[in-house]
């Protein structure tokens, strides 16, 4: 069954949309969209160093990206910078360095745009076990930290004075980021994983009215949003990765007039 | 002070400074179950940041601070809800610890806004607001209670039913409160314990200990001392500066 090379980036594709979903409702809820775009930019570097320690490609890009989020925790407590700065900073120098080291492994033929932007082709069996066991994973270890990480999202002050440890939550949400941007790089790209994460997050947002409605109505745009991706990359010959989150914009745009049609009746 | 197993929290000479400033230092007290202690002084002699240290909120504290319990109910003073989260009254209930339908329906009722439940928490008012948060802190029948400004934006007739209905779960749940307030009329009048901060303690003791106090005075005029002391007909004796206890 998965001997097709469409099957199993569809099945990998509707792996990684069951847990964007959630997390990316995290993002928007804690304004991590640009934490999340640094996460993935160094996971660039993390695919060099795979590549050429003949190593995992979504194992080094777990540590590299969690390694990221140590050093900028880091930068934060040693500097005045601003956090945005220091995002942009680790970002750039991280994607710059990948591309550095890309430069030198020059016995390795490497299809950068495949990295940046997905490719299905690329999506083998073996990352499909790492995709549904990888992100069954990272839901379970959501659902552990829940209370904690969502009362904190809410308020801080609240879940840290009534026992709930938002420190470690939040500890434990960014090894989460981490984890997915490895997992999906491979579908999606490194350059539009965020865009997963926050699209079908921010439609699920313009017809939610509590949280657990948006978790769910995001999960089902990021599915929705790879099949109709999927399909039209195969109809039309584009990358997989930039149709998904076309067709995620797609949906987001839709959600926008549901939104005014409502208005109108009240009014 | 005693330490015995009623005490829920205790802070030792504690204080936090921020920035090479001190926002409160030298603080020692202690909250026990069934007690209501009330901290009272002017803006910024350190009352939010006093109760944040008695929480755990605040980690690099001066002195110690040890909480003999975990089932804590809190009303901050100030809360910033991102409103990019769609939350409604419900979900705002059970953020900290999950509650069956009835022991919500019963908390928003004690407070009066049952008829919210399901609005969105962006669309309340602020008395209403104030509200939900006090239903949220007593609905999950905690032990230790620390209420900071409870009753602010409340219209005057709720205010008085909050703060009666304050007493009353103390009474009930038989949990401590540590309270922070600005009407002194209220303190006086349920209040076992009063510390008046400035910074660090300007003095502490029962109501009537206060009221008499002269850096009580000082601090916060004649008038508020004669507050103060109309209470004193409630009490059969009276606590002198020494410490002493002289019959009315």
């Amino acid at each position: 069954m998965f001997d097709d090379f469409f099957i199993r980036a569809l099945v990998a594709g509707l792996g990684v949309a069951f847990v964007t979903g959630p997390l990316g409702c995290f993002v928007i809820w804690r304004r991590l969209s640009y934490f999340g775009d640094t996460l993935a930019h160094s996971a660039l570097l993390g695919v060099t160093i795979a590549y050429s320690l003949e190593f995992n490609i979504a194992l080094s890009v777990f540590i590299i990206s969690s390694l990221i989020a140590l050093i900028l925790v880091q930068l934060q407590n040693r500097t005045n910078l601003p956090g945005d700065a220091l995002l942009g900073l680790l970002a750039h120098s991280s994607l710059a360095v990948g591309l550095v080291v890309i430069g030198f492994l020059t016995f390795i033929r490497f299809d950068v745009m495949g990295l940046l932007f997905g490719d299905i082709l690329a999506v083998t069996v073996d990352d499909l076990y790492i995709i549904w066991i990888g992100g069954a994973l990272i839901l379970l270890v959501l659902r552990l930290i829940w209370k904690g990480l969502f009362a904190s999202t809410v308020n801080y002050e609240l879940a840290e004075a009534e026992g709930l440890n938002p420190d470690r939550a939040k500890a434990i949400f960014t090894i989460l980021m981490a984890a997915i941007i490895a997992i999906s790089i491979k579908m999606v790209g490194l350059l539009l994983i965020t865009g997963m994460l926050i699209i079908p997050a921010a439609m699920a947002r313009n017809i939610s009215d509590s949280p657990q409605k948006m978790i769910i109505y995001s999960i089902i745009g990021g599915l929705l949003s790879v099949i109709i991706g999927l399909f039209s990359s195969l109809e039309f010959n584009t990358p997989s990765g930039p149709s998904i989150i076309a067709a995620a914009l797609f949906l987001f745009v839709i959600s926008l007039f549901k939104i005014k049609q409502t208005i109108k009746l009240k009014n | 002070m005693s330490s015995n197993n009623n005490v829920l929290v205790k802070m030792n000479n504690a204080g936090y400074r921020h920035n090479n400033k001190w926002l409160v230092q030298g603080v020692s007290l202690s909250v026990e179950r069934g007690k209501i202690v009330t901290l009272i002084g002017p803006n910024g002699s350190g009352k939010s940041t006093t109760a944040k240290i008695a929480l755990g909120i605040l980690k690099k504290i001066d002195g110690h601070v040890e909480k003999y319990t975990n089932k804590i109910g809190y009303v901050p003073q100030k809360i910033s809800v991102d409103w990019t989260l769609p939350l409604r009254v419900y979900d705002f209930m059970i953020l900290t610890e999950n509650l069956d339908e009835k022991t919500i329906d019963e908390a928003l009722s004690l407070t009066g806004v049952i008829h919210l439940k399901d609005k969105n928490l962006g669309n309340l008012s602020g008395g209403e607001f104030q509200r939900v948060l006090l239903a949220r802190a007593i609905s999950k029948k905690p032990e230790l209670l620390v209420l900071d400004e409870p009753v602010q934006g409340v219209d005057f007739t709720g205010e008085i039913a909050l703060y009666e209905l304050i007493k009353k779960i103390s009474d009930e749940l038989n949990c401590g409160i540590l309270l922070i307030s600005h009407d002194l009329h209220t303190v006086m009048s349920a209040t076992d314990h009063v510390v008046c901060l400035n910074g660090h303690v300007c003095c502490s003791g029962t109501p009537m200990d206060v009221a008499k106090n002269t850096e009580y005075k000082a601090l916060f005029g004649e008038q508020a001392s004669q507050i103060l002391t109309r209470y004193e007909h409630k009490h059969d004796h009276v606590h002198t500066i020494e410490g002493e206890i002289k019959k009315n």
